[in-house]
């Protein structure tokens, strides 16, 4: 049994059924997409158990996946470093582009640390939030920055604290 | 008017808030760190990133394939060939002509990322030597360093960002005589390592400066997402190169040094220090294997065309993507997006080994004299246009 299967039938069996929404598993890279509000549970149940220990979080990328989809998601690429393993799990929800409304996203780092900049990123490029996270501030852009730049509706900004900005 | 993050009217009368950057020589490069200190002690400490935010991502989205390659030159400006090499290694898996990339390519390929990895290593070991008060190390590093920048000069064109790597090749082959150069360079430059060992790694100063300071347990690295010199510092043998096997590198023989705590504890800062030295070694140990083999069964031929295999149009399979890869920082990872239908990527994620790095810095800047503070800052060797993007 390889180490994607070991993974979908221990959150399947663990936590649910329900818990995994898709699965791409025909893709060179097979990927779990997991029901929003569980992916913490997801994610620490697959750091803990003995057989993936998925112990080091390689990459959590938002990403927003069109103005004609109206769904954002985060992707989330786990390594196991006993197993020398790689997973991909995802959660995908609604966004309305017009009120900006869409859930917010249970947070990872009470599992792993290093989900705290990237969630910070995710949080600053694309207005993703991420419920009880430490420290939800903008890590990249300054604070006063207006809107998300990595949305695909965003508007270039044209002047930044009354200055111009030159392309 | 910078932002703080803590909050001042709560300050008790031993407290101050000290700003350390963004322009400061020690922070290499535009980092600001905001202070919590109680005289010469940091209670707390919270970097300030973004100062060199370039909108990698953003760009990403507008340029196709090949367009990206020079944006990935300027993420860690001093590994430009080794960013490259993982961005190409995942369009071209992505494509599936993985496989197909001529045996002299991937030697090349390997070949200038590990004199990469010695220059970049160089900077590291040198500037970390300046930021604790030794200056000859730093000239010493730089002079040794030159000699690859000229290298990569004659084969680029460029010496720091080369856009040498090309998806599905090489933008030339390289020079006639490079090979002797570095087989010359080897010679060279490994006494060089020995003469800095004696200056440095085993000079009493630089070692009660940095043994036993900034401990970096290894539950703590892994849980902070560090790789690279930071993870192996801190005893774990993980490096890209031997977990994924990409490329040419389970054909080469080498060995991945890890920390052992020799001066002090596991995971110190003469570790993740000592570690680099000894990749320096390996990589060198690499690049006699790959020259050895660039003159013998993989030799120059007239007929020979490193950009034979390019795609004409590099439009990927509708999929999504993650590729890894060691650069001398750490793990670079690269998450593509494509859509199938045009060379431009939908999405694509760069996740930087300084980023992850750097992040565990106030956990390690806990407690510490501000003047440790700075060798714990030096030994994460972090760049800043990596960390911002």
């Amino acid at each position: 049994m390889n180490h994607f299967e070991t993974a979908r039938q221990l959150i399947s069996v663990t936590l649910g059924s329900d818990t995994i929404v898709a699965e791409d598993a025909a893709q060179l890279q097979p990927s779990l997409t997991i029901r929003t509000e569980r992916i913490a549970e997801v994610c620490l149940l697959l750091r803990d158990h003995p057989d993936t220990y998925y112990d080091f979080l390689s990459s959590l990328s938002g990403v927003d996946y069109g103005t004609e989809q109206a769904a954002m998601g985060v992707v989330y690429h786990l390594a196991s470093i006993p197993y020398k393993t790689q997973l991909t799990l995802k959660v995908r929800f609604p966004f309305d582009r017009e009120s900006g409304h869409m859930p917010e996203v249970p947070t990872t780092v009470n599992v792993w640390k290093s989900a705290d900049w990237h969630e910070r990123e995710a949080f600053d490029l694309f207005g993703i939030r991420f419920q009880d996270h430490p420290d939800l501030r903008r890590i990249l852009c300054p604070a006063d920055w207006e809107g998300h730049p990595l949305r695909k509706d965003y508007k270039t900004a044209e002047t930044y604290q009354g200055i111009k900005i030159d392309f | 008017m910078a932002e703080l993050k803590t909050d001042i009217s709560t300050l008790k009368s031993e407290e101050m808030i000290l700003n350390m950057g963004p322009q400061h020589p020690s922070m290499h490069g535009v980092l600001r760190l905001e202070l919590l200190t109680d005289g010469e002690i940091v209670k707390d400490c919270v970097p300030h990133i973004g100062y060199l935010h370039r909108c990698f991502e953003k760009h990403a989205e507008k340029l196709s394939y090949g367009q990206i390659i020079p944006f990935a030159d300027r993420m860690d400006y001093l590994t430009s060939m080794n960013n490259d090499h993982v961005f190409v290694m995942g369009v071209e898996r992505m494509l599936g002509i993985d496989k197909e990339i001529p045996k002299r390519v991937e030697y090349i390929r390997v070949l200038v990322c590990e004199l990469n990895r010695i220059a970049s290593h160089l900077v590291a070991i040198g500037t970390y030597g300046m930021d604790i008060g030794a200056w000859t190390p730093f000239f010493w590093c730089f002079r040794d360093r030159e000699h690859i920048m000229n290298m990569f000069e004659w084969a680029s064109g460029a010496r720091l960002l080369y856009n040498y790597i090309w998806v599905g090749g090489l933008f030339f082959d390289i020079p006639v005589g490079f090979e002797d150069r570095c087989k010359e360079f080897v010679d060279y430059f490994r006494p060089k390592i020995d003469e800095l060992d004696t200056i440095l790694t085993e000079n009493s100063i630089f070692v009660n400066r940095t043994a036993n300071v900034g401990v970096l347990p290894l539950n703590v690295a892994i849980n902070y997402g560090c790789s690279g010199p930071m993870l192996r510092g801190s005893g774990l043998k993980w490096d890209l190169r031997r977990v994924d096997n990409y490329s040419v590198y389970p054909e080469l023989d080498f060995d991945i040094p890890a920390g052992k705590g020799i001066a002090g504890t596991t995971g110190d800062c003469w570790d993740r220090y000592w570690v680099r030295v000894q990749e320096m070694r390996e990589s060198l140990k690499i690049i006699e294997q790959c020259v050895e083999r660039l003159q013998k069964d993989l030799k120059r031929s007239p007929d020979f065309d490193p950009r034979a295999k390019m795609p004409k149009k590099c439009i990927p399979k509708a999929q999504d993507f993650y590729i890894r890869g060691e650069i001398p920082k750490g793990e670079l990872g690269y998450y593509f997006i494509a859509d199938g239908k045009t060379e431009i990527p939908f999405r694509c994620k760069a996740r930087s080994a300084s980023f992850s790095n750097l992040s565990v810095l106030p956990e390690l800047a806990k407690g510490v004299m501000i003047s440790d503070l700075i060798a714990i800052l030096g030994s994460i060797d972090i760049v800043l246009g990596e960390v911002d993007r």
